[in-house]
């Protein structure tokens, strides 16, 4: 099973985010996610920066995907994408189907991102065929779909690609026109002062009881709770996981990577607090952490 | 402009038509449409009465299959197609790409639709679509400004349909996973969103309301204070030091007064959300949108929308209050 560390999901200064993949270089990873998923405005870092960076990570032996916006709107956007998919370097993250047809039209392989809406094998079939390397699976999927998709592929005999799975981070839950961070913030998306630089990790957003629930992210919607895989990883490695993706954040990601490490070596990580398993077990997080405590129910 | 309305039941149907809908669309009772809601949607019965009243009238029908099969479940949406067919329904409003190359198979004639479920927001994806399963129709979502609306529409690539009024979906349609991750329930694969099994109202002593979606508090409303259906994006919530509704108010969507620019964009259909709602709510709806449509047509350029449209259509609001969305910039 290999290591990838996924795109950078916050909007961080430019000098952050070059330290921090300087430092990552330093780290024991098999695969690279580059490059702007959220925010189009987010322009810290350019493509020729992205590059530069993949190719010190290619130097040393790490694979680098060049991942692409998951909502795009603008022509300016679409002009973006196929600079990026046609950057002559590197693979892409085809995170929306716009990626998917510029990387079929130019004919570049691709990896097929979580926002992807791929539930069935007959979709993976048609994404392979436009040239999807590997599959990332959606933010909903776990382990009894992915047991359903490997069943139905092989009664078809179809070979599934290597499958990717969200081991680490934040879920990246909606994407909107709007900009929620700007609206905590009173101002207007084409006047957001690029504000959501002062969230490294997102701003956080509970219920009016005080409940941790979700992370804004500029137009993105995360959930609080980060999650964690590695308490799993056997049943990952049962499932034929292939990769694991660790989304970025600005402390302690060694030791994230080095718990993914232990754990791959036969280690056994422990839960840790307020730290959850996604979708891996099938329900929805929160529905399933519910289901341990007595719903409130009303008169 | 044509004008496609919603209907959840055979009453709403026969309002939707007798209001002046060009099409209606409607869904089987199961899974396979994104309004999978008990006591809602049509039998086959139902089904095949509400397409001879509508061809009858020279009017269309379309049966959302908008959701997304797992693996073990395509059968069971491939037969939805097979049944739609059968039906002579004239198209079928899908987004899931195997079930969209299936129809394009097995059912050429009958014509396809792109769901808003799709999340298809640039003339690019659609192309995709297009060369793929040779879709007539693409249903945007509600993300995008009027400007993108126009630029997607010059493009060219296939005839497109946008909301035109209804209850707001904030999110890019068919990614978003708030209601799945609360409640496990997903629009995308189980065709619901914060499912009323989840919801739990709770009357205080002085008079005031607290909702919960599987136990986390969505809102809470004073006495008298109106209350809403609680979706997640709909709820009041903190963030720094602020109560606020965080991510969208309960409000609806109402393009009255965009539908020149829609119509000079090249739009070919305005869609009116609701498949949830009755038989009054459609009738009411689609009756303003037809006098509008035909006021529009009749001197394009002497168009302004009445006061008394706007008022029956707030009436029928989410909130009674509406918004033109992302359309406008300011919104975003």
């Amino acid at each position: 099973m290999r290591i990838a560390l996924g795109p950078p999901q916050y909007f961080w200064p430019r000098e952050r985010m070059l330290a921090f993949y300087r430092e990552a270089l330093t780290w024991p990873l098999d695969v690279v996610y580059l490059g702007e998923t959220v925010c189009s405005k987010r322009r810290e870092l350019r493509l020729a920066d992205w590059l530069q960076i993949g190719d010190e990570f290619a130097r040393a032996g790490v694979e680098v995907v060049l991942s692409s916006l998951a909502l795009l709107e603008a022509e300016s956007e679409l002009a973006q994408l196929r600079r990026l998919v046609g950057n002559g370097r590197f693979i892409i993250e085809a995170n929306d189907i716009s990626a998917v047809q510029l990387a079929r039209e130019l004919g570049v392989p691709f990896v097929g991102g979580p926002s992807l809406n791929i539930y069935n094998v007959g979709s993976v079939r048609m994404l392979v065929d436009d040239g999807m390397r590997r599959l990332v699976l959606g933010v909903e999927l776990g382990r009894d779909w992915l047991g359903e998709l490997r069943e139905a592929a092989a009664a078809e005999g179809f070979a599934l690609p290597p499958i990717e799975a969200i081991a680490w981070g934040r879920l990246p839950l909606a994407w909107s026109a709007r900009c929620f961070t700007a609206r905590a913030l009173n101002l207007g998306k084409d006047d957001c002062g690029f504000r959501c630089i002062d969230y490294p990790d997102g701003l956080k957003l509970a219920t009016r009881e005080g409940q941790d629930f979700l992370m804004i992210n500029g137009i993105q919607v995360q959930s609080f709770e980060v999650c964690d895989l590695a308490p799993v990883i056997s049943e990952l490695l049962d499932a034929g996981i292939d990769t694991l993706r660790l989304y970025p954040q600005q402390h302690d990601m060694p030791r994230v990577i080095g718990r993914f490490r232990q754990a791959l070596e036969g280690a056994s990580p422990t839960p840790l607090p307020g730290h959850g398993i996604g979708y891996w077990h099938a329900r929805g997080p929160m529905a399933s952490a519910g289901a341990e405590t007595p719903a409130i129910r009303g008169p | 402009m044509r004008l496609v309305c919603p209907a959840g039941s055979p009453p709403a149907f026969k309002a939707a038509i007798d209001a002046g809908a060009d099409a209606v669309y409607v869904g089987f009772r199961d899974e396979t449409n994104a309004r999978a809601f008990p006591g809602l949607n049509f039998s086959e019965n139902d089904l095949h009465a509400a397409v001879a009243y509508a061809h009858a009238r020279n009017r269309e029908l379309y049966i959302a299959l908008n959701t997304y099969p797992t693996p073990t479940r395509i059968g069971q949406w491939r037969k939805a197609v097979d049944r739609a067919a059968a039906l002579g329904a004239d198209a079928i409003i899908a987004a899931d790409p195997a079930l969209l190359d299936y129809a394009a198979s097995a059912h050429p004639r009958l014509a396809r639709h792109l769901s808003v479920q799709g999340s298809a927001t640039t003339h690019v994806a659609l192309r995709w679509y297009r060369e793929r399963f040779d879709i007539a129709r693409a249903v945007l979502p509600r993300v995008l400004s009027v400007e993108q609306v126009e630029r997607v529409c010059a493009a060219n690539v296939v005839p497109i349909e946008v909301f035109a009024f209804g209850s707001l979906c904030i999110m890019v349609e068919g990614r978003c996973q708030l209601s799945s991750f609360v409640t496990g329930a997903s629009p995308n694969r189980h065709g619901v969103c914060s499912p009323a099994r989840s919801v739990r109202w709770q009357e205080h002593a002085d008079g005031s309301r607290s909702v919960r979606l599987d136990g986390v508090l969505i809102d809470r409303f004073n006495p008298g204070e109106p209350a809403g259906y609680p979706t997640v994006c709909k709820g009041r919530f903190e963030v720094g030091e602020s109560i606020f509704h965080a991510l969208e108010e309960p409000t609806s969507l109402n393009t009255l007064d965009l539908l020149p620019r829609l119509a000079r964009a090249g739009v070919c259909a305005l869609k009116i959300e609701g498949r949830q709602r009755g038989a009054a709510y459609v009738g009411a709806v689609a009756r303003v949108w037809r006098q509008a449509l035909d006021a529009f047509a009749a001197t394009p350029e002497g168009y302004t929308a009445q006061a008394q449209w706007h008022a029956t259509l707030a009436s029928q609001s989410e909130g009674r209050q509406t918004t033109l969305g992302a359309y406008h910039r300011g919104w975003q």
